[in-house]
């Protein structure tokens, strides 16, 4: 088990409560998707990982250590983040940003343009893109670069939240397919959120379904789509038919 | 040509009064950035300390400048020599529009790029150097240009406690009726003021993040 969620308890300071009882395990190699309507807590749960946000109540493993106690700059580094907004450095070619990680954690120079190249090519980008600036970028290759920055460190453990929701219905596909591809290949421990249950069949290995803070059921693709929970039968509802033929059969 | 001829015989005192002009001007404007940027980035980061910075900078700018020069006289290390107060007085003025562009240029950093920083691992310092101070700094120079522009003007004032600078010719020529004598003084300090701004507006377009 790489992560693990304990009694996990997260309240705003003014009050409000994001999520109450959380008890959720990720398995080392999975992809667990985190599908839920906006307010669900999926976000909060994900940021709970790299304590982004530090829990009320409870506690939240990775490795087995409680992430309250260890290195917080240490734990960040060792795993991955990209979010919906990139959030790349606009003052930063592609390359230096890829190679952010890498940087602050002192690689020899030889060593990082090595792993840039590398970089590149895992996440399908040319070479001479390195020295562009993100603005000259379009959408889909930012987010690209956004995941081979998250990448650069050879993390274990990959944290998505909603990634491909920004971009165009093609470019979206062809992310999904990629990153299929490359989990295959690299078989990192992914949480992924996003609020598209297509995406959520597609791409996750489980879906963890949450409402209003809470975690409402945890089920293979198939299993969610026989569900009989009244909320994952409303999601199936609502994105109509023809879902059987996106799920996700990898690894479930 | 009159007023020419009168710039040709003053040169010698027009330039040692221009310097000392710049030299008020330059050492209050350096100290405001290195007072006034640590706050502006405190207030920026802790936003309880927002509004008693802000206020307290707000307040001095609203004491009028012949005032503040004359409440500073009788304080002992300062009001022994005239140029240290009015270093200080002219700091103090510049101090708000420094705190409240850095102030505005951290706010104004894209969150998702601080949050993804802050995610990967960068320490609040790295944030800040690599990061925010980077993206900010654009805006946290035209803090400090409208500083410098403004100090120009003051500086002039400067004159009326002894502390010299192109404002002994204004005031001269004040006492004395003398237009030429004021000239004197108010075209080197336009002159001084515009290429301020002209120059730091150019640093300020070449660094501004893409």
């Amino acid at each position: 088990m790489v992560i693990e969620f304990r009694e996990v308890a997260y309240v705003l300071p003014n009050g409000q409560s994001l999520l109450a009882g959380l008890n959720l395990q990720v398995q080392r190699g999975e992809t667990l998707v985190l599908l839920g309507r906006s307010g669900s807590g999926k976000t909060t749960t994900l940021k709970l990982i790299n304590r982004l946000l530090t829990p009320v109540a409870g506690d939240v493993l990775v490795n087995g250590a409680a992430t309250a106690k260890s290195d917080v700059i240490r734990l960040r580094r060792s795993i991955g983040y990209v979010i919906q907004e990139v959030g790349l450095f606009p003052h930063y070619t592609v390359g230096r940003n890829i190679a952010l990680v890498p940087r602050v954690e002192g690689w020899p120079a030889q060593r990082i343009r090595q792993r840039v190249e590398e970089l590149l090519q895992l996440v399908g980008l040319e070479l001479p893109i390195a020295t562009r600036y993100p603005h000259e970028l379009s959408g889909g290759q930012r987010q690209r670069v956004g995941v081979a920055r998250a990448l650069a460190a050879d993390p274990e453990i990959l944290l998505m939240d909603e990634p491909f929701g920004a971009l165009d219905a093609i470019t979206r596909d062809q992310l999904q397919r990629e990153f299929l591809s490359l989990q295959q290949r690299l078989n990192k421990t992914v949480v992924f959120v996003t609020h598209d249950l297509r995406e959520a069949l597609r791409l996750g290995s489980r879906i963890a379904l949450m409402e209003a803070g809470r975690l409402v059921a945890v089920a293979s693709p198939a299993e969610f789509l026989r569900s009989t929970d009244p909320l994952a039968s409303a999601y199936v509802q609502a994105f109509g038919d023809r879902l059987e033929s996106v799920a996700n059969r990898g690894s479930a | 040509m009159n007023l020419l001829h009168f710039f040709w015989q003053n040169h010698d005192q027009i330039v040692e009064l221009t310097l000392e002009h710049l030299w008020l001007v330059g050492v209050s404007t350096l100290l405001a950035v290195l007072v006034g940027i640590p706050l502006g980035i405190i207030s920026a980061h802790w936003p309880v300390w927002n509004k008693p910075v802000l206020g307290t900078a707000n307040i001095i700018q609203t004491i009028p400048s012949l005032a503040l020069f004359g409440f500073l006289l009788p304080v002992p290390w300062l009001g022994d020599r005239a140029d240290r107060l009015a270093i200080l007085a002219l700091t103090l003025y510049a101090l708000l529009p420094v705190i409240r562009n850095t102030y505005t240029g951290i706010r104004g950093v894209d969150a998702a790029v601080v949050e993804a920083g802050r995610g990967m691992g960068l320490t609040d310092g790295q944030l800040l150097f690599q990061v925010e101070l980077p993206l900010a700094v654009s805006v946290i120079l035209s803090g400090v240009r409208v500083a410098v522009v403004v100090s120009v003007g003051l500086a002039t004032i400067a004159a009326a406690i002894g502390a010299g600078g192109l404002g002994e010719f204004i005031f001269r020529g004040l006492a004395m009726v003398n237009n030429q004598l004021i000239l004197a003084g108010a075209i080197p300090a336009a002159i001084l003021a515009l290429s301020a701004d002209f120059g730091l507006g150019w640093l300020e377009k070449r660094l501004r993040p893409r």
